[in-house]
């Protein structure tokens, strides 16, 4: 019932927006999430955005995985 | 940009080497939130802990801490004349004390099936002779998207729209572990998407005032291990804080316009949950401004007598108290086919996941 997918916007108009999600479009609100705008990644939760998702932080905690993932390879 | 199949599953060995390294005693750790409970059996996390390192769930299924006075209370609007229930998927099969949505909607009852609270309001504006009831199921990260429906019916004054409202805090639930004298968790997984919505505060209390590690936490198996990592790491320097493994979601304030929305149409009350009893400031109610969309005020309701379903164990499945396997009926007379329990239905509750991914079949048993 929680689960929230990833999805960017592409299109928006007043507080209803379209969200591609793995290359499914579909309508989500943007009550509970204002400010988003066309070309972020937020989360969508029945049939909700409910926060935007971090492009800086998400590249960080991967380059985080990557570092792991050399550090493991040379030991 | 994504990790190769090779590099995640160096990464993930890198996380449970270190787990394994630091797992010097017996440690429990609760997932609290159902989504990680069914990621943590999906990607075999598991099986890559050491069994120093017991995983066990906590009550944050909602179908699951929803007691069975609110199925009856249900089932009861869905009796009433020319009423529509509009409902999550996973509420139908949820045994109530003498009934379920299911089995009332077999005998004709209208109940369908919504993906977004924002359906039933559709609903409603095409049956202007009916009354189409929500209900209202699930933590912050659904409380928001229905006090925002409650607005918009407003707006679009809609007068046949209602919600049937069994939200909840994870916080209060939190704290009644922990305040529990037999609970002995050593370390919390924290559900990412309410802390979304509530931000980082109203968890630090499980580190600043129980002295417990905690890390709020994403959905992917290297978040999970990453953060299960972090605890541990806590957990042998003895020095328990509140961690955001989580951050490219999780925002240390949360989601104000969100957490707005929420405070303006509910207000928190105590409630029941199954297994726990009455939590205080647990609930959330409309707000006086809004109460006329409360269902179970606006409808003439006749409930059953309700009861917990006899020898199911759930109460301490959400506790954290046994593991699903513990439970007597457990793969016997409790299958998600036949299910006796809530903790069964639900695909995030306990008993399903331990049911579906193995019947607990793996190393701990
Ligand atoms: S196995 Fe079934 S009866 Fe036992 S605790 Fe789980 S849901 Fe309840």
């Amino acid at each position: 019932m929680c689960l929230a997918v990833p999805a960017k916007i592409i299109d928006r108009t007043e507080f209803m927006a379209t969200v591609d999600s793995d290359g499914v479009t579909r309508q989500v609100s943007l009550m509970l999430l204002p400010d988003a705008a066309v070309g972020d990644y937020v989360l969508i939760h029945a049939g909700f955005a409910i926060q935007s998702i971090d492009e800086e932080e998400a590249k960080r905690t991967l380059e985080l995985f990557k570092e792991i993932e050399r550090y493991a390879a040379d030991s | 940009m994504r990790l190769t199949v090779e590099e995640t599953g160096r990464a993930a060995r890198f996380f449970a080497d270190g787990i394994k390294r630091m797992a010097s005693r017996p440690v429990r750790i609760m997932e609290v939130c159902g989504t990680h409970t069914v990621a943590i059996f999906r990607a075999g996390i598991r099986q890559l802990l050491p069994p120093e390192v017991e995983l066990v769930s906590g009550p944050g299924c909602p179908v699951c801490v929803t007691p069975n006075e609110y199925i009856d209370t249900a089932i009861a609007c869905s009796r009433c004349p020319d009423t529509v229930i509009a409902t999550f998927g996973d509420m139908l099969r949820v045994p109530g004390s003498q009934s379920s949505l299911m089995a009332e909607k077999a005998q004709g009852a209208d109940i369908r099936i919504v993906y977004s609270p924002l359906d039933s309001l559709r609903i409603a504006r095409e049956n202007p002779g009916k009354k189409v009831v929500f209900l209202a199921v699930g933590f912050e990260t659904t409380a928001p998207t229905a006090a925002a429906t409650v607005l918009q019916a407003e707006q679009q004054g809609l007068e046949n729209f209602f919600v049937l409202s069994a939200h909840k805090l994870a916080p209060p639930a939190l704290k009644a572990i922990l305040a529990a004298p037999d609970s002995r968790i050593d370390g919390f997984l924290l559900p990412g998407h309410t802390a979304a919505i509530s931000g980082l505060a109203p968890y630090r209390f499980v580190a600043e005032e129980h002295r417990v590690p905690a890390v709020v936490t994403g959905f992917e198996a290297l978040d999970i291990l990453q953060a299960i990592y972090l605890l541990l790491k806590q957990i042998a320097a003895g020095q328990p804080v509140l961690v955001n493994q989580y951050r490219r979601v999780v925002k240390s304030a949360g989601n104000p316009a969100a957490m707005r929305v929420l405070n303006q149409v509910y207000r928190p009350v105590d409630t029941v949950w199954r297994g726990f009893g009455v939590i205080a400031g647990s609930g959330l109610r409309l707000t006086a401004a809004y109460e006329r969309y409360d269902a179970a005020a606006a409808l003439p309701l006749v409930k059953a007598v309700s009861r917990e379903p006899a020898g199911c164990r759930c109460g301490e499945v959400l506790r954290g108290l046994i593991v699903p396997a513990g439970c007597p009926h457990f793969g016997q007379s409790c299958t998600p086919e036949h299910p006796v329990g809530a903790c069964m239905v639900s695909v995030e509750g306990a008993c399903a996941a331990w049911y579906k991914y193995g019947q607990g079949r793996w190393h701990y048993e």
